[in-house]
């Protein structure tokens, strides 16, 4: 089995957290520190974040299928 | 209806990648850093919470960071420069991830130049400042590789017969202060640098185009390679025209820089006409006269 990524290094920066927005409609965003993903519900799409760098590009977002 | 895209912008975000991972040539980008440090000097206050908006490498924000007059440095870009490349968030420069007034500065090295709706970029930024926060940017405009674009329309229409876009179509300084304006931004600026570089012939550009991420990227480019007989009339072409008496060619970047302030109520403003305390011929210490007879009808 894969072992668990470090918590500490997969952590998002609360501050950015609270600025950052859907690039696509500008609607506030959902934290999931589960799957570590920006959940836009306005655009359906979850952006992943990667080593704690949220990926805001739509092209590399999950569609939300719900 | 939509604008015509005229970037690839994955493609062009592969082609940075690509630079970067091989050795970025940031000549320009230096210069830029240097330019940066003046302007900015000029004006006197902090910045608690500043944007790096998409300048290739992390060295704009170290520098800001080092300058001590930002609390926080956000820097968003379209691939992450480096493993030490301290970057908070990919994203697209035309399509801004953050809340409105989240700035106090934002601040863009030649990134702009790669967008396919600048006017909808501007907006974008004025909003993610608070009032009264500022833009500062650089991008490659209008007269940037001429040499290059005509060598290669010439090459291309010989050996081939007609002509596909090698060179980038990129904006002229007039239009860009106007549209700095529309996009809402106070006290306007828009002033052009022209940065002239030597090489020994058109290869050593292209070497450095790559090495920029700069290489073609335009929706409209020819997708098969380029010809050899092409290439090599267009670099004969280059050395014939646009080479000094030792041989070496020209190129010429052209760098506009782009100032704004978000709008505030504290910055100067036009009177409204027909506001005026005093009369003109007062001030001036001269006799009023009417400005000319109105035609008669």
């Amino acid at each position: 089995m894969a072992e668990e990524p470090p918590v500490e290094a997969t952590r998002i920066d609360p501050k950015l957290l609270e600025i950052l927005v859907c690039p696509l409609t500008k609607a506030r965003l959902e934290y999931d520190p589960e799957r570590q993903e920006l959940i836009s519900r306005s655009a359906k799409l979850a952006y992943p974040i990667r080593d704690g760098i949220p990926i805001m590009l739509p092209e590399e977002a999950r569609p939300l299928t719900d | 209806m939509a604008a015509p895209l005229l970037f690839d912008r994955p493609l062009l975000r592969r082609r940075l990648e690509r630079a970067l991972r091989a050795g970025y040539a940031d000549f320009l980008l230096a210069r830029a850093l240097e330019d940066v440090e003046e302007r900015l000097g000029a004006v006197l206050r902090r910045f608690p919470s500043a944007l790096d908006l998409g300048s290739p490498t992390e060295a704009v924000a170290d520098w800001l960071r080092a300058s001590g007059r930002t609390e926080t440095v956000v820097r968003l870009a379209p691939v992450r420069a480096s493993p030490s490349d301290s970057l908070a968030v990919v994203g697209d420069e035309e399509a801004l991830p953050f809340a409105p007034g989240a700035f106090n500065l934002v601040l863009s090295l030649l990134a702009l130049q790669g967008v396919n709706d600048l006017p909808g970029a501007l907006i974008q930024i004025r909003r993610a400042l608070k009032p009264d926060g500022l833009f500062l940017g650089c991008l490659l405009g209008g007269a940037s590789l001429q040499e290059l674009r005509q060598a290669f329309l010439e090459a291309e229409v010989e050996t081939t017969g007609g002509a596909s876009p090698r060179v980038a179509p990129f904006s002229d300084v007039r239009d860009l202060g106007g549209l700095l304006q529309r996009a809402g931004f106070a006290l306007p600026v828009a002033d052009v640098e022209l940065v002239p570089v030597r090489y020994d012939n058109l290869f050593g550009l292209m070497r450095d185009l790559r090495a920029l991420g700069f290489t073609n990227a335009l929706v409209g480019r020819r997708k098969t390679p380029l010809r050899r007989a092409t290439l090599l009339r267009a670099a004969a072409i280059y050395a014939e025209r646009f080479s000094d008496a030792d041989g070496r060619v020209r190129a010429t970047f052209e760098v506009v820089w782009l100032s704004g302030w978000a709008p505030h109520e504290s910055q100067q403003k036009p009177l409204k006409p027909g506001s005026a305390q005093m009369r003109l011929a007062d001030a001036l210490g001269v006799p009023e006269r009417p400005a000319g007879e109105k035609a008669q009808r």
